[in-house]
């Protein structure tokens, strides 16, 4: 029997969770890079990006740019919200006190949308149909065009931002040494809330390009926060290659490990992955290992 | 007491410490002085395992320690204290000594949690060590304060308290009279001294020249990562190396 | 000189006082456990207070974790969920004694934390917060899909009560004084621990780790050791709740549970065991409050995390603490006017 066009189709379907992996692994690595917190509530900007487009497109009706939009736009308010209310205000700020920040803001969040749009699993309809495409023998959906073409762009759109733009340029620097970035006049508040704002806008778009594919609901921002963590871990806390290279991976990984050892156990593996990585290299993958200092 | 041989670090491609030898006496008040980045504060954390050298072997009293971790050194004699002070922030001055004591104490978390007899002594023992200490230190009246909220001049007189509550035979002071007005740096000199008297062998990071001058007997200089000098302080003072790469450095 | 002396005495003296008001405290708070099933009328509140009393054990297993050594673990439904788990099964699947089982199930949990512990606190903050989090995930996933040994989702049920020689633990005024009996015990443990050598130098590895173990604390080991003593104690209770319920699902023991738990802490809270009573109290209540808001209860959670760090970061115990402080210099300032 040949197996090649169902190995096919799963490598495809692990290199499109791969890439909403990445984008997601992003919006950790922009904001840790820029204030040194993980975001907890990562995953539920994601699970918005879903949710509110869900929200306008089918139950208000809306045509799908619009919707998209919206979706995009509020939850980049909401980022900014919890930024300028939980954030900012914190003295004092420890690790520990952050991390139940950020975990106390997802649960609210997810909580929220709970009450909002219930419980249930929804489907989201496709950008462009369902109609498959057929590629020497193996089937590709328009959807998973769509996600390439997006993560694509958002990738580019982020190098050329942070490379390029005088506000990227600072942001970096703040990363980079916030106490000098504020000698030479750059607002290092401002870059934070930056950070928020740009990471939320790109989890929602993981969120509302992944949503046609594998439905979505109120606590769907769990998992793929965690599964983008695990992408942003193994490519060394970086917005960059490593990053895309740990979600493709990852992704790639889970979806081979569903196919020829177990369905059940496919977000285990990614959290096996996670822990390994954690213990064996916690600088990532793709980072060269640099000298401990205290 | 401490023996370097040959140390050498360097961090990604720069070279902190290059081949750094140097003896301090047994009963001996040691400073190590230096142009900032010269080297010192990574030397005292490569003697205490803080960090790891790239070659070179540190002996404490004959026995190598190159390779202990730093948590070992306590129970060898071997404490430190820290530049910018590192205190046991939410706990109480008292309990902080009392943490001084912990290599002189054995009970573990089954004795800890059930109270065991020996564990009710130990731990009164500790306790009156502890007050000793602070006695020792003149923190008695700050016993039951919060270590935050001591001003900074009494933080650094309690990690002192909290280091000689080991029993050392060697104390590392970082800069111990950094931050301190010159009563205090008076004071500090004293205690220093008094350190000294009890037998205790001292090696000290400083930049004020005036207290190296007056308490050290013998003062090693470190430069760009290697050591410049060495000799009594009269010796140091006239040394034209040590004078011009103070100058060269402004 | 004399002064000094004075000063010592003076010392000795409060720390003494200190000493013996902690005992009263604890004996009436056991006083309080005690006689209070006496003043309740139906099951339904004394099933509460023995979900209250499983809660207090895991609060304060975590809180020797998370308010003494600093350490974070979003993954602690685990240790909840393997004790009820093996207690269950062997029970069920082998016809084991129940107490065995509570003693097996403990076990099997400590040297699973003692094995990991070695690599997970090496890593700290945040790292440290994802590592267990992730642990957490694989266990609840393991939990759900053996089916063959679980039951799966669908739950475990049979579990039989537990039993000293005739008396078997099977209503709720027994099961008040057997879980009760067991809580009272952890809390005088730990708050013996907390006040120890150890106690000490896990709060000092949370102040700051380089000085502790400058001054010779093996932080790594002790971080470990009560990452182990915590998962034991969470065991416990998880084998305890199998016992009393007879019944255990996954859902119990998922992530949101694990968030549950650090959620008591920190309202309790952090480094104070009566406030992981008092933590795992409102938590316990609050959904049963709530019910008719149904799922409203975890924005409330959610709220009372963020507010909790950002304005009472010492928890509600601390400003219990600083009303008494406050009412009992009022009393003494009156007390020494008149004097």
């Amino acid at each position: 029997m040949d197996n090649s066009p169902q190995l096919f189709q799963y490598v495809l379907s692990g290199l499109s969770n791969g890439a909403i992996y990445a984008l997601i692994g992003f919006g950790f690595a922009i904001i840790y890079n820029a204030t040194g917190i993980i975001n907890f509530a990562q995953g539920e900007f994601v699970m918005l990006g879903g949710m509110l487009t869900l929200f306008f497109l089918v139950f208000l009706s809306f045509p799908l740019i619009p919707a998209i939009v919206l979706a995009i736009l509020i939850s980049t308010v909401i980022g900014i919200a919890f930024e300028r209310l939980a954030i900012r205000p914190l003295k004092n700020a420890t690790p520990l006190s952050m991390v139940i920040i950020t975990i106390g803001a997802s649960i609210l969040i997810r909580g929220i949308a709970m009450l909002i749009w219930g419980k249930d699993t929804h489907a989201v309809p496709a950008f462009s149909g369902n109609d498959p495409l057929y590629i020497a023998g193996a089937t590709i959906l328009p959807q998973h065009i769509w996600i390439f073409a997006i993560t694509l762009l958002i990738i580019a759109a982020n190098k050329i931002f942070f490379n390029y733009s005088i506000v990227g340029k600072a942001m970096r620097a703040c990363a980079y040494n916030s106490q000098a970035a504020s000698l030479v006049g750059i607002n290092v508040k401002t870059m934070v809330l930056l950070s928020f704002v740009i990471s939320s806008a790109i989890g929602s778009m993981a969120g509302i390009i992944i949503a046609p594919l594998t439905m979505t609901s109120f606590d769907v921002g769990i998992m793929l926060g965690l599964k983008g963590f695990c992408a942003v871990i193994i490519g060394g806390m970086s917005s960059g290659l490593g990053t895309i290279m740990g979600g493709l991976l990852l992704g790639l990984l889970e979806s081979l490990g569903a196919g020829y050892i177990s369905a059940s156990y496919k977000d285990a593996i990614a959290f096996i992955i996670l822990l390994l990585i954690l213990f064996v290299r916690p600088e990532g993958l793709f980072k060269q290992k640099e000298t401990e200092r205290v | 007491m401490l023996r370097l041989d040959g140390i050498t670090k360097i961090f990604g491609g720069l070279t902190a410490l290059e081949a750094v030898s140097l003896e301090v006496k047994k009963g001996s008040i040691t400073g190590v002085i230096g142009p900032n980045g010269a080297g010192k504060t990574t030397l005292f954390n490569i003697v205490t395992g803080l960090y790891t050298q790239t070659s070179g072997e540190v002996y404490l009293a004959e026995k190598n320690i190159s390779r202990l971790a730093t948590e070992s050194l306590a129970a060898l004699g071997l404490v430190r204290t820290f530049q910018n002070v590192e205190l046991f922030g939410q706990m109480t001055v008292l309990e902080n000594v009392m943490v001084g004591l912990h290599t002189k104490s054995r009970s573990g978390v089954i004795s800890c949690a059930f109270k065991l007899p020996r564990q009710i002594k130990e731990e009164k023992y500790i306790k009156e060590k502890a007050l000793n200490w602070l006695e020792f230190t003149g923190l008695t009246a700050e016993a039951g304060n919060t270590a935050n909220n001591l001003p900074f001049g009494k933080g650094r007189l309690l990690e002192i308290a909290r280091t000689m509550a080991a029993e050392p035979q060697l104390i590392l002071m970082d800069e111990p009279a950094a931050g301190l007005n010159d009563m205090e740096t008076a004071q500090m000199a004293g205690l220093i001294y008094k350190i000294w008297e009890s037998g205790i062998t001292v090696v000290l990071v400083e930049h004020n020249m005036d207290l190296v001058m007056d308490i050290c007997d013998s003062i090693i200089v470190l430069n760009l990562g290697k050591k410049l000098a060495e000799g009594t302080p009269r010796e140091i003072q006239e040394n034209p190396a040590v004078i011009a790469a103070y100058l060269g450095e402004g | 000189m004399l002064q000094l002396f004075l000063k010592n005495g003076l010392v000795a003296k409060t720390t003494m006082t200190k000493e013996k008001r902690e005992i009263i405290i604890f004996l009436i708070f056991t006083l309080a456990v005690l006689i209070t099933p006496f003043f309740l009328r139906g099951s339904y509140f004394l099933n509460v207070l023995v979900f209250i009393g499983i809660n207090t054990m895991l609060a304060v297993a975590l809180n020797l974790l998370l308010g003494y050594a600093g350490q974070i673990s979003l993954g602690h439904a685990a240790f909840f969920g393997l004790g009820a788990y093996v207690s269950g099964v062997l029970t069920t699947r082998f016809g084991l004694d129940p107490w065995l089982a509570l003693v097996i199930a403990a076990a099997v949990s400590g040297v699973l934390a003692f094995i990991i512990g070695f690599p997970i606190l090496k890593l700290k903050g945040h790292y440290l917060a994802m590592a267990t989090l992730g642990f957490g995930i694989i266990m609840f996933i393991i939990f759900n899909e053996t089916v063959a040994v679980t039951g799966g989702p669908s739950g475990l049920s049979g579990i039989p009560n537990i039993q000293i020689s005739s008396l078997i633990f099977d209503n709720d005024w027994s099961n008040y004084y057997l879980i009760w009996t067991i809580t009272l015990l952890v809390m005088l443990l730990s708050i013996n621990l907390s006040q120890s050598r150890i106690g000490r130098a896990l709060r000092a590895i949370a102040d700051s780790e380089v000085a502790a173990r400058v001054m010779g604390v093996n932080a790594r080991l002790l971080k470990v050791q009560i990452f182990t003593v915590s998962a034991v104690i969470s065991a416990m209770a998880g084998s305890l709740y199998a016992h009393t319920m007879t019944f255990i699902s996954p859902a119990s023991f998922g992530f949101n549970f694990s968030i549950e738990l650090v959620t008591m802490v920190i309202i309790g809270g952090l480094g104070s065991i009566y406030g992981s009573f008092l933590g795992a109290a409102i938590l316990t209540i609050l959904p049963e409050f709530l019910r008719i808001l149904q799922d409203f209860d975890i924005i409330v959670y959610g709220l009372m995390l963020i507010i909790m760090t950002m304005y009472l970061p010492g928890g509600l115990i601390s400003g219990l603490e600083q009303i008494a402080g406050f009412i009992g210099s009022k009393i003494k300032s009156r007390g020494g006017s008149h004097a």
